[in-house]
């Protein structure tokens, strides 16, 4: 019946969707882009906000420990980043976002009620254990998101449940959810919570069992789930790969690649995806030379940056303007290879 | 001499070839071209490169300074368009006054202005690609105009942007139907340039969507075939959806309220008209005006960053009037600042004209602007003017058309 609705109604709306005329009423409808509006904003501490959103036709439910791109406006320009759900599954979802940086610190600390997010559909593998096991989540700082969502799923559910969390942050100030663990710990036996706090205990010692071996004896015996910052996950690793346990541990990063600043004249390794070809370029021959050049087909029109009809999405890696300078390091923007350079190594979707 | 000799050995400016010699990326900062336009001749190589550097400098600082206002503008117009649209839709069907449909048929032209020149010609030149909103976006946008946006895009961001006004190069040099320039030799069949310029303008939507569609090129064996007939099938699909939107469903949805379906027609037709019309005559005088210079090929030669800009700046003129004129112009009536520009937010160009104009008087370079009435009197003068030839008028007219033996009579009555 909708359809037919949407039908009847597209002859009229021609050649937009009807979706871009019904966006008149209400501000979750488009045929391009999911949306979501944000229905509450609950402060966290200082510096943390969680805030739940009710999420348009296109969204599905998420499992708990999956993540979702979230888009905002800042400025005018639409910036996406990536949020664990923390909500538990089953129920509409939140994030908690941690101010460090330009999006989050727009997320924590100007997002209001019934602002609109753009939204991808939920997805990643850092999800419960399809059968009942005893669990360790070891998390740190922003790191305790994803498995709060596994908590608040399991634990008031599984009368058989077995998780102990150790969980560092600063101080008690900046811990998150600390006051909603404790009460799950108990209402909850088989919830065990250890709170480490940094600036009076320092940090877990991961490059040898010791540390573990006191905080949680049975670790070995545990599926344990890590996220936290690279360098805690890349020494948890280390430390159960020498256990010769590797396939009990899951690690979650939130940490995307940096790049290293680069001069001028630094080019890199130009990988063109579908076209399956890899060259070097420097840092100057604009990468629709490079490809013509490689004998992919680019699309192209004026050649100088005016017409927008090399438009090719940078799938990752990093390219300059050559007429700004500017360095861009957006994944899945479109950049003009006609006036973009690689500035460094970089993936392109042609 | 006769015409014929001379067309065989001449290259044809009135066809318009792509490029033989790719340019890519930025253009060189030094250097010059063979030969600067008249007007500019007085300039040297480093006042032209520092032209061109000041240029730059207002792109970038336009470029710095967009933000959520630029955002909200576009996003608000968007909304007007299509809230004209629907609305004019409805009192069309729906209203049983004369007034209402005139009220109708007003709101659904003033939407179609806006959606076609403030939002389509601007969206499309990518000029918002810069919020990285799908919905309003270069590669996305379609707009409610007969012709297909990717075929528009390729013939009016890459071909007529690029090589503005140069002879044999920039197909918008008369669209292939008129003749807009002296310099462009006269043929026999421009003694209808008025009448084709006339039924033109009400029915530009098809001519642009026709225009689009490249005939000379496939006759110039440019563009294949294939090109062509996937072309050809676009625009139909779009064609036949357009067709049913405005001339069909719209009056049929009349019938619901028991008004007549010619009442709901007449409406559609006067609104597509009008739009017409209104867009013909603004883009006619974005380069078609006196004072507008034309270009040749070996002109942009060694063309640097500089001389682009003198090249857009001498083939463009702008029309001057308030402010609401200019949005309902699709701000081409900043058409200097656009060719300059052209993927600056529009509602950006009315600051960067006083700028852009006093870099003008500073080099001694004509900025050619004026009302709409002047300039649309002076482009069709033109195109009355350049239906004959320049030289010996009669005496070619008759050579042309005259039929043969009428020709030996006159000839012996002057003997
Ligand atoms: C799977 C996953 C789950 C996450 N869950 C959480 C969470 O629950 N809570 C939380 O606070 N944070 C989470 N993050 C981190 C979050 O995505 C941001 O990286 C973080 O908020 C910092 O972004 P920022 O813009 O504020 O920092 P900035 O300092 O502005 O950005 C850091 C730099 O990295 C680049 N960058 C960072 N992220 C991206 C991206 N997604 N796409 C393109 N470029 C990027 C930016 O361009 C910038 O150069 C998660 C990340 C991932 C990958
Ligand atoms: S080819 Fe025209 S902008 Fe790149």
């Amino acid at each position: 019946m909708k359809s037919v609705a949407m039908r009847a109604a597209s002859v009229f709306t021609h050649p937009a969707p009807p979706h871009d005329f019904l966006a008149l009423f209400n501000p979750l409808s488009s045929a391009r882009q999911l949306r979501g509006v944000v229905t509450a904003v609950r402060p966290e501490t200082a510096q943390s906000t969680t805030i739940a959103f009710r999420p348009g036709n296109g969204w599905s439910p998420h499992d708990a420990g999956q993540w979702a791109r979230i888009g905002v406006e800042i400025d005018g320009v639409r910036q996406w980043r990536s949020y664990s759900l923390s909500a538990p599954a089953g129920s509409d979802p939140e994030i908690t976002v941690t101010a460090c940086g330009k999006v989050s610190a727009h997320l924590a600390h100007q997002t209001r009620v019934g602002d609109i997010f753009f939204l991808a559909p939920p997805q990643g593998d850092f999800v419960l254990p399809t059968g009942p096991r005893p669990l360790l989540m070891l998390t740190a700082g922003s790191g305790i998101t994803p498995v709060m969502s596994m908590i608040r799923t399991l634990v008031p559910k599984r009368p058989d449940a077995d998780v102990v969390l150790i969980h560092s942050a600063r101080d008690r100030e900046s811990t998150l959810f600390e006051g909603e663990l404790a009460e799950l710990s108990e209402q909850y036996d088989g919830l065990h919570v250890i709170h480490r706090f940094t600036s009076e205990d320092g940090r877990i010692d991961f490059s040898d069992a010791a540390d573990l071996d006191a905080l949680c004896p049975d670790w070995r015996s545990r599926k344990t789930y890590v996220c936290g910052p690279s360098e805690m996950l890349d020494a948890a690793e280390a430390l159960w790969t020498g256990a010769n346990l590797p396939d009990t541990l899951t690690v979650e990063r939130f940490a995307t690649a940096t790049y290293a600043e680069v001069d001028g004249a630094t080019g890199g390794t130009v990988t063109f995806e579908k076209s399956d070809r890899e060259v070097e370029a420097d840092g100057t021959t604009p990468l629709l030379e490079v490809g013509e050049e490689a004998g992919v087909l680019m699309p192209s029109g004026c050649r100088m940056g005016i017409c927008r009809t090399c438009l090719t999405p940078l799938l990752s890696g990093q390219v300059r303007d050559l007429r700004t300078g500017e360095i861009n390091a957006t994944e899945g923007d479109l950049i003009q290879t006609c006036i973009s350079a690689a500035a460094g190594n970089c993936h392109l979707d042609v | 001499m006769t015409l014929t000799t001379e067309e065989t050995t001449t290259t044809d400016v009135r066809v318009a070839l792509p490029p033989t010699v790719k340019r890519t990326g930025v253009l060189p900062t030094s250097g010059a071209p063979l030969e600067r336009p008249t007007a500019a001749a007085h300039l040297s190589d480093e006042q032209v490169h520092q032209l061109g550097a000041e240029l730059d400098a207002i792109r970038d600082e336009v470029l710095a300074a967009r933000g959520a206002d630029d955002a909200a503008y576009i996003r608000n117009m968007i909304r007007l368009a299509r809230t004209l649209d629907v609305g004019g839709r409805i009192a069309l069907a729906f209203s049983k006054t004369r007034l209402g449909w005139a009220i109708g048929t007003g709101s659904l032209a003033l939407g179609k202005v806006l959606e076609n020149m403030e939002i389509g010609h601007n969206v499309l030149h990518g000029q918002w690609d810069w919020m990285r909103d799908p919905d309003i976006h270069s590669t996305t946008w379609e707009w409610d105009f007969v012709a297909p946006a990717r075929g528009w895009q390729h013939t009016h961001n890459d071909i007529h942007h690029t090589w503005t006004n140069v002879l044999g190069k920039d197909r918008d040099v008369g669209y292939n139907i008129l003749r807009v320039s002296d310099e462009q030799p006269w043929k026999p069949r421009d003694v209808f340039n008025p009448v084709v310029n006339f039924f033109l303008a009400p029915t530009f939507e098809w001519g642009i969507a026709s225009y689009d569609l490249e005939w000379d090129m496939v006759k110039a064996g440019v563009k294949s075939k294939e090109e062509f007939n996937s072309d050809l099938n676009a625009l139909k699909q779009k064609a036949i959806r357009q067709v049913l939107k405005d001339y069909i469903a719209t009056p049929a949805a009349g019938l619901l309220a028991g008004n007549s379906f010619k009442r709901g027609l007449a409406g559609t037709v006067a609104a597509n008209m009008i739009r017409n019309v209104w867009s013909h005559a603004v883009i006619f005088c974005g380069h078609f005006p006196d004072g507008v210079d034309v270009f040749t090929e070996e002109m942009i030669d060694g063309e640097t960053r500089g001389d682009w800009y003198i090249r857009q700046m001498l083939g463009s003129a702008n029309l001057s009037g308030p402010k609401v004129f200019h949005i309902l112009t699709g701000n081409l009536s900043h058409q200097i600042e656009h060719h300059c520009f052209p993927d600056l937010p529009s509602n950006r160009y009315i600051e960067v004209a006083p700028r852009l104009r006093e870099v003008c008087e500073r080099y001694g370079l004509p900025y050619v602007t004026g009302p709409l009435h002047t300039q649309l009197f002076q482009t069709w003068r033109k195109i009355c003017q350049l239906a004959l030839p320049d030289e010996n008028k009669a005496e070619t007219l008759k050579e042309t058309f005259l039929p043969k033996w009428m020709r030996r009579k006159t000839a012996v009555a002057t003997a």
